[in-house]
């Protein structure tokens, strides 16, 4: 005898609790602390970070925990927390020129004034599984130096000056700037909209993209500039005192790509942009970003339009892990009412189907 | 650590205003879909932040609210959902259809005929009923504006072509108040005719996507089709297994592995109502005396 | 759907262009165009590539604004409108019922993956025919008047040769009896023997139909026999125009007449 299925919220309770044990895991061994996430796995944090559109490292470590380190199940965690926190504005724009600069090279130049830093970078290590990181591991102190006081000029202000390079699209200073947080996106979208989504882009998604024009799919002759990562100062307009307050300092990578020169009828000819910023120390991010900002100006730049890192709509449309992974696992929610719809119509065409494919020769017996 | 405080009913106010202004203008130009600014809510997109979003900006402490998901009140979405209400604005919630003053649902109408002054919020996955014809954003708003819906029944015309039916079971289009073509979310075609002339107030939100359209009361809801295939409902032909009704939309049980089936109402409190007032099916518990099916 | 001819208007033109011109940058696509077309008058725009027909086409069809300059259409309110002041609404309905346009590559014209009668259906939908029945009778007689076998209305154009495609092209335009078809190279990339059937079916359909037309084309042999009247474009501007006879006959223009001698002999 059938009985309707009944007792969804203590399945729902049991799987909460089944969960967290899980997460835990064998209790006797020590549970992951936050700091060591975030020290051990900043760069886990960073992405999260970035991608999360929020700077708190101890709230990022947090969410990966809390994930069981499924990193867009983090992100999620930290945007739907940032959901709910007040908006106090916007700062400044940062002065990455002014970048205490940890880390930075540039590919256009053999040198440059304020020089090629390498800083910390998995770049030249060989990849081969180091046992020595298994268990404890003290590795040597780094070799030390002064810190330079020179300037480390951007390497595309450097081309700009001979004019070599578009200007950075100047911004209107009385334009407020958009927020796609706050308004829905739409097409043609204004490039600080178009920043801010590949901003918070998945990685995967626009490093998959930034290959595609390497490969041909809207190629646009990359060069990468420069990349630079370090802390910059963070500012705020106080209203009350009438300037800018620091706020502190937070740690950016930037990368400005050189692309394929551009002229028209009326101006000389000069290399293109591809910009990118992120969070923490993200150099796959940047340079990803960088790419595809470039390729998604195509039509901008009278730019054929053919490959799919080209067309905004795809490519913004599906930028965003949290959007997508929540609509691709939708697909576990019931769906019975529907499938019986189409069960019903499926039915009824087979019927048909089967009645027609009988009907000839019973009309040839009847003549 | 920044601990978070939360709203009633969990958006803050400003975010609430920001959705209803989105409401009116949905009310006052039915079936367009307007763009609002989706939150980041605490469960995924496609898992009904748009209809929470909506409920979350129209509860009050006063309202009664139901969550239905494919018709029933136990599936697991559906009670997620009521106890994140529960949670963030403590308001009474119910299973009865006729008690509740506001429902959300996704996938299904609710058989028991609704009346004035509840609100009926739908969960939207794509609110574009042209996406699958035509993929760009762009194009399709401006086939709205300019009413150009030719693309719309030219897949009419395949499906019958091709089919010799009208090939859409659910998620079926329909024309409101003669102007604006929509999409009524995946609802089984059997519930487009619920929508017509509603003394209710239906809301549809889609979060994802970022819009929400609206069905004021009692205002004119055609299903498309064409005048020598005329839009027909469709419902499997029995009577439910559990309470004999043959007027309401049936799930179909599977209920061995020999190819046993039964159907039993997709709607859990229609059932259950008209269980308790006595209707019986043939898989019912206690013996019964047949009355009539109302 | 039919419209009735108002013989008032016959004498009016249907289409005036006035000193259109159009520039890329200092590149100077064409300029200085003016005439105007009768109704049921077929005028055909000759040259080889680069000459600016194919841009002045796309000005005449209101799918480029122009630099200088000015096209008017009368519309069946016996009005005559500037094309650039129309709305986009009024602009996109001319376009997919008083106005036809056949492109060069049918895939361009067609929905490819949609069944044939759908294609010559659709229009028929944009403007609110709500009876399959009658759209398939109608679909199905267009496809018969293009000579395109009935049986295969159902068929994705897809699966259609070169030659079909563009015959269903025609249909899918000529399904709201249009006042005036632009056509740019219609024969072109076809078979000659296909070529020729198709011009022999275009030729009898504007005839029949009434149409105003205008023909791109290099072919002169297509505009000898299409067109009434011919325009010679070379280097962006008209350089000879008159009645098609006379201008393929007795050229004056020392392009002209290189052109016309050109045609290798039958």
């Amino acid at each position: 005898m059938y009985v309707a299925v009944k007792g969804g919220e203590r399945a729902i309770e049991n799987a909460h609790r089944l969960l967290a044990h899980e997460r835990r895991g064998d209790r006797e061994v020590p549970e992951v602390s936050l700091d060591q996430i975030s020290e051990q796995l900043s760069l886990g944090v960073d992405r999260v970070m970035t991608e999360g559109s929020l700077y708190d490292r101890e709230l990022a470590s947090l969410a990966i925990k809390q994930a069981r380190g499924d990193m867009i199940e983090a992100i999620f965690l930290v945007r739907a927390f940032r959901a709910t926190l007040p908006r106090f504005g916007a700062t400044e724009p940062v002065d990455t020129g002014a970048m205490q600069v940890r880390r930075r090279i540039s590919s256009t130049f053999k040198d440059i004034p304020g020089g090629q830093i390498l800083g910390p970078t998995f770049d030249y290590t060989h990849r081969l599984l180091d046992p020595q990181l298994a268990a404890g591991f003290s590795p040597e102190t780094p070799s030390m130096g002064e810190a330079s006081s020179a300037a480390t000029p951007r390497v595309t202000d450097i081309l700009g000056r001979d004019g070599l390079i578009e200007p950075s699209p100047g911004a209107d200073a009385e334009a407020p700037v958009g927020d796609l947080t706050r308004e829905p996106l739409s097409f043609p979208a204004d490039r600080d909209l178009r920043l801010q989504n590949l901003a918070r882009a998945d990685e995967g998604f626009l490093l998959a993209l930034g290959y595609s024009s390497q490969r041909g799919y809207g190629r646009n002759h990359p060069f990468a500039g420069e990349i630079r990562f370090g802390e910059v100062e963070v500012e705020f307009m106080a209203e009350d005192v009438g300037f800018a307050v620091p706020l502190g300092s937070i740690a950016m990578t930037e990368c400005q790509m050189v692309n394929q020169f551009k002229g028209s009828a009326t101006e000389a000819p000069c290399f293109t942009r591809g910009y990118g910023l992120a969070f923490g120390q993200s150099e796959r991010k940047t340079m990803s970003m960088a790419m595809v900002d470039r390729t998604l100006r195509a039509r901008e730049l009278g730019e054929e339009v053919n490959a799919p890192a080209q067309d905004e709509e795809f490519v913004m449309s599906h930028s965003d892990n949290v959007q997508a992974t929540g609509f691709v696992e939708h697909l576990k929610l019931p769906h019975y009412v529907d499938f019986q719809s189409e069960l019903g119509l499926l039915r009824k065409l087979r019927k048909e189907f089967a009645e027609a494919a009988q009907a000839p020769p019973m009309q040839e017996a009847a003549e | 650590m920044n601990a978070p405080a939360y709203n009633f009913a969990y958006l803050d106010e400003q975010t609430k205003r920001m959705i209803r202004r989105a409401i009116l203008k949905a009310i006052a130009i039915p079936g367009y879909q307007v763009p609002f600014a989706s939150r980041e809510m605490p469960m995924p997109y496609g898992w009904g932040t748009g209809g929470v979003q909506v409920t979350a900006a129209i509860l009050g402490p006063e309202d009664v609210l139901k969550v239905i998901d494919q018709g029933s009140d136990d599936t697991t979405n559906a009670i997620s959902i009521r106890k994140f209400f529960g949670k963030t604005a403590g308001v009474a919630t119910t299973t009865s259809t006729a008690d509740a003053t506001v429902i959300q649902t996704r996938h299904r109408i609710p058989e028991a005929p609704l009346h004035g002054g509840q609100i009926l919020v739908y969960q939207v996955p794509i609110p574009e009923p042209l996406r699958f014809l035509e993929p760009r954003e762009t194009e399709t708003r401006r086939m709205h504006a300019l009413g150009e819906y030719g693309l719309m029944h030219v897949k009419l015309y395949e499906d019958i072509a091709r089919f010799g039916h009208i090939a859409t079971s659910y998620a079926y289009p329909v024309k409101v108040n003669a102007r604006y073509v929509m999409d009524p979310s995946p609802t089984p075609k059997f519930d487009n005719p619920k929508m017509d002339n509603c003394p209710a107030l239906q809301l549809f939100g889609a979060g994802r996507e970022k819009r929400i359209y609206a069905i004021p009361p009692h205002t004119t809801v055609v299903s498309l089709d064409f005048e020598d295939h005329p839009f027909t409902r469709y419902r499997f032909d029995a009577p439910c297994a559990l309470c004999g009704a043959d007027d309401s939309y049936l799930d179909e049980i599977v209920t061995d592995d020999k190819g046993g089936r039964m159907f039993v109402c997709s709607d859990t409190d229609y059932c259950e109502s008209r269980q308790a007032a006595g209707h019986r099916g043939s898989e019912s518990v206690a013996p019964h005396k047949e009355r009539a099916h109302g | 759907m039919v419209e009735s001819k108002n013989p008032a208007q016959d004498d009016q033109p249907l289409l005036v262009a006035e000193n259109l011109a159009k520039n890329y940058g200092r590149l100077t696509a064409c300029r200085d165009v003016s005439f105007a077309l009768y109704p049921s008058e077929v005028l055909a725009v000759v040259g080889e590539s680069g000459s600016g027909k194919s841009t002045l086409l796309q000005l005449l069809s209101a799918q480029l604004a122009p630099s200088a300059g000015r096209v008017s259409y009368r519309m069946r309110d016996g009005v005559l409108r500037d094309l650039a002041a129309l709305g986009e609404a009024e602009r996109r309905f001319l376009f997919r019922t008083d106005w036809g346009f056949v492109h060069q590559d049918p895939a361009q014209g067609l929905r490819m993956a949609v069944s044939a009668g759908a294609n010559v259906g659709e229009r028929l939908m944009a403007v609110g025919w709500n009876h399959y029945g009658r759209i398939r009778d109608t679909a199905s007689s267009w496809l018969e008047r293009v000579e395109i076998d009935v049986d295969r209305i159902d068929d994705a154009p897809r699966t259609y040769s070169g030659g079909m495609r563009q015959r269903l092209q025609i249909a899918r335009n000529l399904v709201t009896e249009p006042r005036l078809v632009f056509m740019d190279e219609p024969t072109g990339g076809l078979d000659v023997s296909v070529q020729a059937r198709l011009l022999d079916l275009m030729r009898n359909l504007v005839s029949e139909l009434g149409l105003a037309a205008i023909v791109v084309t290099h072919d002169l042999a297509v505009a000898r026999l299409l067109s009434h009247r011919v325009m010679v474009m070379k280097g962006g501007r008209v350089i000879e125009t008159g009645l098609t006879d006379q201008v393929l006959d007795d050229p004056r223009e020392p392009y002209t007449q290189l052109l016309v001698s050109s045609i290798l002999p039958a």
